[in-house]
């Protein structure tokens, strides 16, 4: 069988691209097209931008002609629209948004533009990257381009980046740009069978990304292997003294990390992670994993991180807390939507009635009454204490341990209609990520195998603080004894 | 604790969103059942631990107190959903 545009890897289009076995405007153009044909079916982008694509691909191939050019010249991806770009639609997924048109550019989005990436468009994601099934987009959820192998229903791809993990699944970019807030880049990754790092928070800017819950937003990269995520990951990241949060220190190269290996290596899997309920192809899934770090050389210990148990609910206090604070900057004054009212406050509450969905408006709700008075000490003080603990839990864990081990979510992807009516029980599917999130510390997720149904699932590995460099090799152990070289139902290598 | 319509209503009010009866409802609903899921966080023994305000990996940074930005008015006001020259419109505020 001939081999085609649609087998590369971000890596392997790279050394295309620069020894000119394919040119950035045919690679552009194959994907444009790729993205014509599945997209209106997958809903993966909110806004294409073609002709600027094709514009730059030009560019990058005068560019690559002469043997310059950045480190992502000429490749393709996608952008979360949730990332501020200077003068292409950016709406968060919300109607309130809907017609925003941001003057300047987010810090991650001008890093890897900077370096030669190509936009192909804005991706779908929840509203406001509130939920973790992207089905409460204001422009439609996303499909997820897998299948169960027994039934045609339209599954969800997780969330919030679902429109982010389904084009790179599909083959519609070579890899995209996510935000993760309590699991929203590892979720989205495992359930779409794709690869997604939350780095460390600090480590990537969050200047020009819409903002959900400030303490706990991180941006991260999406793709199908480890080895793009890492690529990827070297540009987005970076000092920037734009955003207070930003930490200043080097960045690694970390593709070098990749080939380390795990000999010596302490690997914890924290024994509260053992939840009730737990489907026997997770925790199958989660030994398997443990069984290929073992082979490897690593040393596999039981550890302890005794609040996990309450990490999903502070973390909805804190996260909400933020949230209701965040978004009251959404008032029909200076920018987005406007629904007028014969008051000033009138003009605030139905602005802000027809342009938040019902999420985005529960969470403003919750958020608003775990901030008001009388009920501060005992919701979010108390969260934010219940923090604390959760963070040292992880510092005491790497104590002991290099990095831990565990699944990334409790199931697999699930259909669209199968979506719990109860919100705590949509909640639950962040139990795996929200830990990690609530700590700072980085993880990722890399695809494992696919359950019983043929629906992929992920394994997740948490790390130290700025050690995405573990990860990456603990990471790349997996990938190689998973060899997951499954595709998806809908394919861009896949002709009609 | 409880959460019944009255306050559900008032947090609408607080967060200026517009909610309907019916919406008001069905919020106090789903509203009490994530109440309740989060009151297990009383089980958790917090004497002496103090609120975690961010990770702390960021040390508070001065910076020369000069302008870096500024002097785009245009850009600041391309996306106001209605202006006048160079002002933003909102209903009498002052009768």
């Amino acid at each position: 069988m001939m081999s085609s545009i649609f087998d590369y890897t971000l890596a392997s289009a790279r050394e295309a691209l620069r020894a000119r076995k394919v040119s950035a405007v045919e690679l552009v153009d194959a994907h444009i097209d790729a993205i014509e044909r599945l997209d209106d079916g997958l809903n993966s982008f909110i806004t294409r931008t073609p002709e600027q694509a094709r514009l730059a691909a030009k560019e990058a191939d005068a560019l690559l002609a002469r043997g310059e050019g950045g480190s992502l010249c000429g490749l393709p991806i996608g952008i979360k629209d949730l990332f501020a770009t200077e003068g292409v639609r950016t709406t968060a997924a919300s109607k309130i948004l809907g017609n925003f048109v941001p003057p300047y550019e987010s810090t991650v989005t001008a890093n890897l533009k900077r370096d030669g990436a190509i936009s192909l468009g804005k991706l779908n994601l929840d509203e406001f990257a509130m939920g973790s099934t992207n089905l409460t987009s204001a422009f439609g959820g996303v499909e997820n381009p897998w299948k169960r192998c027994d039934s045609d229903a339209k599954l969800v791809p997780g969330g919030s980046s679902g429109g982010s993990a389904a084009a790179v699944a599909a083959g519609l970019v070579l890899g995209a740009t996510g935000t993760d807030t309590g699991g929203s880049i590892r979720q989205p990754a495992a359930f779409c069978g794709i690869t997604g790092i939350k780095p460390t928070y600090g480590r990537c800017s969050r200047f020009g990304t819409i903002a959900f819950a400030s303490s706990l937003d991180q941006a991260g990269p999406m793709a199908r292997t480890l080895q793009d995520c890492a690529i990827l990951l070297e540009s987005m990241a970076g000092f920037d003294p734009k955003d207070s949060t930003s930490v200043d220190r080097p960045v690694p190269h970390y593709e070098a990390a990749l080939g380390r290996g795990v000999k010596g290596l302490k690997v914890g899997i924290p024994k509260e992670y053992r939840i009730d309920g737990l489907p026997a192809e997770i925790e199958a899934i989660w030994q398997q994993g443990i069984d290929w770090l073992k082979e490897a050389g690593a040393e596999v210990v039981e550890i302890s991180l005794p609040h996990t148990k309450y990490g999903l609910p502070a973390y909805y206090i804190a996260a909400l807390a933020e949230a209701s604070s965040n978004l009251a900057r959404y008032d029909g004054v200076r920018f987005g939507e406007r629904v007028q009212g014969a008051s000033l406050d009138a003009l605030y509450e139905a602005t802000r009635a027809a342009g938040f969905g019902d999420e985005v408006k529960r969470r403003i709700l919750l958020g608003t009454y775990v901030l008001s008075s009388g009920y501060y000490d005992a919701y979010y003080l108390r969260a934010q204490k219940v923090r604390t603990l959760l963070q040292r839990d992880f510092l005491k864990a790497y104590e002991t341990v290099d990095v831990i081990l565990a699944p990334t979510a409790p199931s697999g992807a699930f259909a669209w209609d199968e979506k719990p009516t109860d919100p705590v029980q949509v909640y639950l599917n962040d139990v795996f990520t929200v830990p990690a999130s609530m700590a700072g510390v980085p993880a990722l997720s890399v695809p494992a195998g696919l359950d019983s149904r043929g629906v992929p699932l992920g394994l997740q590995l948490i790390g130290r603080f700025f050690d995405e460099e573990t990860l990456l090799a603990a990471g790349s152990v997996l990938e190689k004894a998973a060899s997951f070289t499954h595709r998806p139902t809908i394919h861009a290598g896949v002709s009609a | 604790m409880s959460l019944d319509a009255r306050t559900v209503a008032k947090m609408a009010r607080l967060a200026r969103v517009g909610l309907s009866d019916e919406q008001v409802h069905t919020y106090q609903k789903e509203m009490q059942g994530i109440i309740g899921w989060v009151d297990q966080l009383n089980e958790v023994d917090v004497t002496d631990v103090p609120p975690m305000i961010g990770t702390g990996l960021a040390q508070p940074r001065l910076r020369d107190d000069q302008v870096t930005d500024g002097d785009c008015r245009e850009k600041v006001l391309s996306n106001a959903p209605d202006r006048e020259g160079p002002f933003y419109t909102v209903p009498k505020v002052v009768e």
